[in-house]
């Protein structure tokens, strides 16, 4: 293989679909070999991974099933509950080791996936406005439960006490999961099942008659977005030395939805961007803005999902929005040009790929008018095209 | 038995408060098609306009009036600005916008009169013996006054012009359009009309529990949702019966020690279990999915 064969395949990779793990890569690396670490640098790290994580999760219920989850908080809540119970039982013989960590890991992510199962139910038959109900009672009857338990078992109100893991090598970990979720639903977003949940988001009426199972992608869908909330509930309660349910509640599931939103629903690397840089804005603003004055953020995360939805949804908005949007902004950068788009001033045809390039390639014999008369061959590829 | 007489009183004039706000959802759910989320917060606004009132003047009249007028504004305004840009978009957009107009009250009121709750005593109207039972009165003004508006509600959408178009508008808004009804005049209408009965639910649940914090409307305000999911929503009818329904259900299980901390859940678990036997409630039409 020479060099040229090396660029060739570098460049035939669609760098747009691996650019989220190299720069979490990357990130994580220069995290290493920075050295010692400041203990608050270390909880935002570990924050924001878990943020991303979170993000990617809701961000395939809301951006690509089309529902809205109110209840992800409630998600991660058992799955902090459920895998921190289960690590604290199992530091004592096993120790604190990578071992534990990734069996309440797995434990959390199969309580929490079966919750998503029986909240995945009612989405069978519900969708919408009802559905956000339902995710909301769900996240709030999972507080109330956790709150109200035996002290003995969950710890009720004082807080589950689970084990704190290694400073130096958590966030690491962390960021490691958060790669393996982003892949997971990269790949099923990329496989012909995410098509099929786009398609009951697009018309679900159409992707029945299509012969898209509909029942079993929507719990699917739930099923998988809960599992990786768990994850995220697990590594938080890692991250802790005591998990409290307060946590868990209304405001977190809306600043995940924030997340979501800010980032652009159905946009895994936004997501992912909007996850890290509200996270690191939290942590920031958390030390800035003191008293009275935190809620400032609250007040800025609520303009955010107004005016975000508002402007790319409104139907008055439609035209500025195809004038200046962020594809078009993308391929000025780099020099691509945006098949689908044809500005006013195009008068030729020949950019955009009609049958007459077809038949080229077909070797077709059409050479006698191309090569002699531009407009006839233009004219004639118009009509063919039509 | 004294005791069962009174928890249902109790209970009855809770419901009417639920059933009130419940109404506000469920006629903006059936004539706007959309879920207010804020609805809840513009009881947690009515309890504060009332909190500063009260604390100017000392006349729980003229608080209340100044309530339903900073309701009515604050719906109206809310329509106009947040949701009536998206009407066409699709409902998940309207839906994130309106959990942000939530979030955004609850924060600013939040800023506003500061994290520590607020206590207002609006009037105490005193108890009444009948016997060996013992009522409050404000619980008796409740219902009554809830059951008076009810019916004058009721009066209102059959027998009025703009109720009839209400109607018409939660029927098919396209054809209503076509048949002369302003159909966006008709929706700030829907939206005055709910503010203006939060205002009055504020009211009747300071009267119950005089404590007011920034998130004190988001409980009532899922607790009525449940109400009106209950009743069938987009039914008035429904929307009371499902509200009473639920605030008797609400004092019977607070009246056990051993369940009282579980009431909330169980009610979220009667609206879950409910949505999946029978998603219209009881007094719902039933309809038909077309393409």
């Amino acid at each position: 293989m020479t060099f040229g064969d090396i660029t060739k395949k570098l460049k035939s990779v669609k760098w747009s679909h691996y650019i989220a793990y190299i720069v979490i890569i990357v990130f994580t690396v220069i995290c290493m070999l920075s050295g010692n670490l400041k203990r608050t640098d270390i909880y935002l790290l570990e924050k924001i991974g878990i943020s991303i994580i979170l993000a990617v999760s809701l961000n395939f219920i809301v951006g690509f099933l089309g529902e809205l989850s109110l209840g992800h908080a409630g998600f991660m809540c058992i799955g902090a509950y459920l895998g921190g119970k289960v690590s604290s039982m199992l530091v004592g013989s096993m120790g604190n080791g990578i071992l534990t960590l990734i069996i309440s890991v797995i434990v959390g992510g199969i309580f929490a996936a079966l919750a998503g199962f029986v909240i995945g139910l009612p989405a069978l038959r519900l969708k919408g406005d009802y559905l956000a109900i339902v995710t909301l009672a769900f996240g709030q009857i999972a507080l109330i439960i956790f709150q109200n338990s035996n002290y003995e078992t969950f710890g009720g109100a004082f807080g589950l006490d689970t084990p704190r893991y290694d400073y130096n090598s958590l966030y690491i970990i962390i960021f490691v999961f958060a790669i393996i979720t982003i892949a997971a639903f990269q790949n099923v977003i990329r496989s012909k099942h995410g098509r099929a949940i786009t398609a009951i988001r697009d018309n679900e009426i159409a992707a029945k008659a299509t012969g898209v199972p509909v029942t079993q992608y929507k719990l699917f869908t739930f099923v998988m977005a809960a599992f990786f909330a768990g994850v995220a509930g697990v590594l938080y309660s890692y991250t802790q030395s005591k998990v409290q349910c307060t946590h868990f509640d209304y405001n977190y599931s809306i600043e995940i939805l924030v997340m979501v939103v800010l980032g652009g629903m159905g946009s895994l690397n936004g997501s992912i961007a909007a996850a890290a840089l509200i996270t690191f804005l939290n942590e920031k603003l958390a030390t800035v803005l003191t008293g009275n004055l935190a809620v400032l953020q609250n007040i800025f995360y609520s303009l955010v999902l107004i005016l975000i939805v508002i402007y790319s949804n409104a139907p008055a908005f439609k035209n500025i929005r195809e004038k200046y949007n962020f594809k078009k902004f993308k391929s000025l950068i780099m020099r691509k040009r945006d098949p689908g788009y044809i500005s006013d001033d195009e008068g030729s045809w020949d950019r955009i790929p009609t049958k007459i390039k077809m038949d080229e390639l077909l070797s077709v014999d059409i050479s006698v008018q191309s090569d002699k008369d531009g407009s006839t061959s233009d004219s004639t590829g118009g009509d063919e095209n039509e | 038995m004294e005791q069962i007489i009174t928890t249902i009183i109790n209970g009855l004039s809770l419901g009417g408060v639920y059933a009130l706000i419940a109404l506000g959802y469920t006629m903006v759910y059936g004539i706007a098609k959309m879920l207010n989320f804020a609805h809840g917060d513009i009881i947690m606004v009515g309890g504060y306009t009332i909190f500063v009132f009260m604390n100017a003047t000392g006349n729980p009249i003229i608080a209340a009036i100044f309530a339903a007028v900073v309701c009515v504004i604050l719906g109206a305004s809310m329509e106009k600005l947040a949701y009536k840009p998206l009407r066409g978009a699709s409902p998940l957009a309207v839906l994130i916008t309106a959990i942000g107009v939530s979030y955004l009250l609850q924060s600013l009121s939040q800023i506003i009169f500061g994290p520590t709750p607020k206590t207002v005593i609006v009037a105490d109207l005193g108890v009444t013996k009948i016997g060996n039972v013992t009522i409050s009165n404000s619980s008796v003004l409740t219902l009554i006054l809830t059951v008076i508006i009810m019916i004058a509600l009721t009066l209102f959408i059959k027998m009025s012009k703009t109720g009839r178009a209400m109607l018409a508008v939660s029927e098919d808004r396209d054809a209503a359009k076509i048949m002369g009804v302003n159909v966006n005049g008709i929706i700030t209408i829907t939206f005055v009309i709910g503010a203006f009965l939060a205002a009055v639910a504020s009211l009747f649940y300071l009267l119950k529990y005089p404590s007011i914090s920034n998130t004190m409307g988001s409980m009532p305000g899922i607790k009525a949702f449940t109400a009106a999911v209950i009743g069938g929503i987009g039914s008035i009818p429904g929307a009371m019966l499902g509200g009473l329904l639920l605030g008797v259900i609400e004092c019977i299980f607070n009246s056990f020690s051993e369940i009282a901390p579980y009431t909330d859940a169980i009610e979220f678990g009667i609206l879950i279990v409910l949505l999946l036997i029978r998603p219209n409630g009881i007094l719902g039409k039933k309809k038909r999915e077309k393409v």
